[in-house]
């Protein structure tokens, strides 16, 4: 009986302990592949020349065009989705009948349940020719109409957990404000939202998180060139997109362009790991607020 | 053990009698509860402050005092269910039956088998009544069928819940009334037959009257069973117990027969406490 | 104008912008779903359900991506589930607070963070190479397995943790072990709340398509897989494949994958949604 249970809380204990062998399996793999690169390619290098061509025959290695791309179809998004995620927020929460909000909050959540490759199909062929209308000389690829695209995708994210900080503020508050006379977008901006600022910064940098992250709207839709450049009307190249590019030709295990997808993976997992780690402090400098 | 009373249960219901009149002598069992200089800490905050108890077997004691006296955390300890929480320590002796039940070689499991107990809300399981009454027989492994169906209706019946329940015992649980539940739950603890049952506060969160229907059933289970009962009622106290104790901040004031507890006790604070001063 | 009026106008204009930035978040969805089945909704017949991939796009089906699909859910299934609720149980109902257990809830929560081609990485060193399995159903099962965990243990943590604890007393006061505590009561009793969050991480999985791409399911699987060791595709990686090719009918053919799958993803979801409903209502 007693040796049972001991089996099984083992048992169980070896499942959790599965989430600490991937990480460890991720770092570990990133490293090791990214070392033996940087046996071939000098740091420096790396991250101070402009240009990113290891499939060409003139190979350079400057992960920058990766990262300007990854910023800028990023920023864009965020500059969609924040104001449009943050409004939604507030207005569900402060202005929405409550049978509204019912509905309508599971309805914009079916945006971030949406498979991503058809973002990118949605942005390639029903976008990009819209904004043709609009803009001529926007090309084919371009990381606008992916950017545009991924904000949309992710305002669920910034709405959904700031409706929820919002929600999370005690009701007594937004009483004292209302009995003092504020309107309620006074209320709003004036009590509201800093007193939930926390759980909705929070929210924001999940949404960076997971815009710098996503993979298949850029893939499909902003093109396959690197280049260190800010115009969102051209063909750019993030950090996972380059990855499926090269996933999607056959470079040989132990090639230095093999490599190179571990080294941008290392890249993207820094930067991730860094937003991540920022959330949780700031969720627990708030929580010792409160406590 | 679980064996044994199987087989004698299994002999004792061939020929059923009217359950009133079963008095089953391998219930018998002559259980005392000793308790010596008992210590209980929550981390640093110290919980009970040293207390000393004998209780008899086939009667009711009553635990009275005010609100973090410290009577459900002593109650708790006889079954040791404080062992779930965080940062509980102790000290001392507690014997059932002569053994020291927080030694090592005593398996809280069996203990629990001797020792029921009854909580404060009523907290059925989302099951069916008849899986409500059955689980405590099934998690000993018992399989038997046939037997499981006899338990469970013996133990409804001396809950007094048999004739309410029993064309609806594939029904779930949830659906009896407040009142109904509690019974059930007596009946979940008596299915497995337990020498002792503790009860905390097992009426507070019911009507007048489902009240003094489990107050009639603790006055019958008296002749079977030792009971203990955590109080916040004077009048229940003095209505149902033979022996009542009063605590205060983590200390036993006064313990003796109910009835002098309330016409005569020997300390001040008693009687303040019982004449509704504080508390 | 005076300054009351002035944030009454403020206000009321605010509203208006509420509304209008809700709506349009539900007008794009219907604008996508619209302009898609506008395209795609001449190829959704059996044949195309029912055929293999094509050089020409006016026969290709996506039989083979459908059973892809469904090969890797099923193995995910296999690994991630037990594995999931098992670990789930063990942090909320095994781990003492100590710093190991503070350490596997961090750990979680920032593997729920990291991006899925990361995961891609991670497949394409451990499963491919390292043990050998290549660019087999097993690696990407496995990958999906472990980019799922998360959010398996999560929901699983959250479900055991809406178990009212006087059921647990209830169970340990008569007698149960640990274990059968938790097998008889807290498990049955969370189950809606888990079956929630399982679904919904397999609708995540199916859509999932980055870290398969790394881990080398294939853009053209003329033919069904045998065994779990056999190359594969899945229905987003044929969708994105006939994406990038030039030729218009292969766009035809992706809108009418499209199709395919947001239904999936939406029956899948639309079960999760009930099953939370009921489960919740039951607990209540």
């Amino acid at each position: 009986m007693k040796l049972k249970e001991k089996i099984i809380e083992a048992f169980l204990f070896l499942c959790a302990s599965v989430t600490i062998l991937t990480t460890i399996g991720i770092i570990i793999i990133l490293l090791y592949e990214s070392i033996s690169f940087f046996k071939n390619v000098s740091i420096f290098e790396f991250f101070t020349d402009t240009q990113w061509t290891p499939l060409f025959s003139e190979q350079h290695f400057g992960i920058l065009p990766l990262v300007s791309g990854t910023f800028l179809t990023s920023a864009i998004a965020i500059a969609v989705a924040l104001p449009i995620g943050l409004t939604i927020a507030i207005y569900l929460n402060m202005y929405a009948p409550k049978g509204f909000r019912k509905t309508l909050k599971p309805l914009l959540e079916i945006l971030a349940a949406i498979p991503t490759v058809v973002y990118g199909f949605f942005a390639l062929t029903i976008v990009t020719p819209f904004l043709q209308t609009i803009y001529p000389d926007l090309e084919t690829f371009n990381s606008l109409s992916a950017g545009l695209v991924m904000g949309i995708m992710i305002i669920p994210f910034i709405s959904s957990l700031s409706e929820d900080a919002l929600y999370a503020v005690p009701k007594s508050l937004k009483e004292a404000a209302f009995g003092m006379g504020s309107t309620r977008f006074q209320t709003s901006i004036k009590v509201m939202v800093p007193a939930a600022s926390s759980g909705i910064i929070v929210s924001v940098i999940l949404a960076i998180s997971r815009a710098i992250g996503e993979t298949m709207i850029v893939a499909i839709a902003a093109g396959q060139q690197a280049q260190l450049s800010l115009n969102p009307t051209i063909p750019t190249q993030t950090i996972t997109s380059y990855i499926v590019q090269v996933s999607m030709g056959d470079a040989p295990q132990g090639s230095i362009e093999y490599k190179t997808i571990f080294a941008a993976g290392l890249t993207l997992f820094l930067f991730t790991f860094s937003l991540n780690t920022f959330s949780f402090w700031i969720k627990k400098k708030y929580q010792e607020k409160y406590e | 053990m679980a064996k044994q009373i199987t087989i004698s249960m299994g002999k004792k219901l061939e020929k059923p009698l009217p359950m009133d009149k079963v008095v089953d002598k391998s219930l018998k069992r002559t259980h005392t509860i000793e308790v010596n200089d008992a210590k209980v800490w929550y981390d640093d905050f110290m919980a009970i402050k040293g207390i000393d108890m004998v209780i008899k077997p086939n009667t009711v004691t009553a635990f009275i005092g005010p609100s973090g006296c410290g009577k459900s955390t002593f109650l708790r300890l006889f079954n040791r269910m404080n062992d779930y929480v965080d940062g509980f320590k102790m000290e001392g002796k507690i014997k059932v039956n002569g053994r020291n039940i927080y030694k090592d070689k005593i398996h809280v499991e069996d203990l629990r088998k001797e020792i029921g107990m009854v909580f404060q809300k009523p907290n059925p399981f989302p099951k069916s009544i008849f899986e409500n009454v059955a689980y405590g027989l099934k998690i000993q492994g018992i399989k038997d069928k046939k037997l499981i169906a006899e338990r469970v209706e013996k133990a409804l019946r001396q809950a007094d819940l048999w004739e309410d329940v029993k064309d609806k015992l594939k029904k779930s649980a949830l659906a009896l009334s407040g009142g109904q539940q509690q019974r059930l739950c007596i009946a979940r603890t008596l299915a497995v037959e337990p020498s002792i049952i503790l009860m905390d506060e097992p009426t507070s969160a019911l009507d007048p009257i489902s009240t003094s229907k489990i107050e009639e059933l603790i006055f019958e289970l008296k002749e079977k069973y030792t009971i203990i009962i955590v109080t916040h009622n004077m009048q229940q106290a003095s209505r149902i117990s033979d022996f009542t104790a009063f605590f205060y901040l983590g200390k036993l004031i006064e313990f003796d027969k109910t009835k002098k507890i309330f016409t005569n006790p020997e300390k001040q604070q008693t009687e303040n406490y019982i004449t509704g001063r504080f508390g | 104008m005076n300054n009351l009026k002035k944030n009454k106008i403020i206000d009321s204009s605010f509203k208006v912008f509420g509304v209008l930035f809700t709506l349009l978040g539900v007008f794009i969805l219907i604008i996508l779903i619209y302009n898609i089945i506008k395209v795609g909704y001449t190829r959704i017949n059996w044949d195309f359900l029912s055929s293999l991939p094509s050089r020409k796009p006016e026969n290709a089906g996506i039989y083979t991506a459908i059973i892809g699909t469904l090969d890797l859910m099923l193995l995910t299934i296999v690994f991630a589930i037990p594995i999931g609720v098992g670990a789930g149980l063990y942090l909320e109902e095994y781990a003492h607070k100590s710093r190991l257990s503070r350490l596997l809830e961090i750990n979680i929560a920032n593997l729920a963070g990291v991006p899925s081609i990361i995961y891609g990485l991670l497949g394409l060193g451990i499963f491919v190479r390292f043990f050998g399995f290549g660019g087999s159903i097993l690696s990407g099962a496995l990958t999906m397995s472990l980019l799922i965990l998360p959010i398996i243990i999560v929901a699983t943590r959250e479900a055991i943790k809406a178990v009212p604890h006087s059921l647990k007393e209830a169970s340990f006061a008569l007698g149960a072990s640990k274990w059968q505590t938790l097998s008889k009561v807290v498990l049955p009793s969370s189950f809606g709340g888990i079956l929630t969050g399982i679904i919904l991480s397999l609708s995540r999985a199916i859509g999932e398509t980055a870290p398969l791409i790394v881990v080398g399911a294939m853009a053209y699987v003329p033919f069904v897989p045998h065994s779990i060791f056999d190359t594969f595709s899945v229905l987003p990686m044929q969708i994105f494949t006939w994406t990038t090719r030039p030729q218009a009918g292969f766009a035809i053919a992706a809108a009418g994958a499209i199709i395919i799958i947001l239904i999936i993803t939406f029956v899948m979801n639309g079960i999760a949604v009930y099953f939370r409903n009921k489960w919740q209502s039951k607990l209540q």
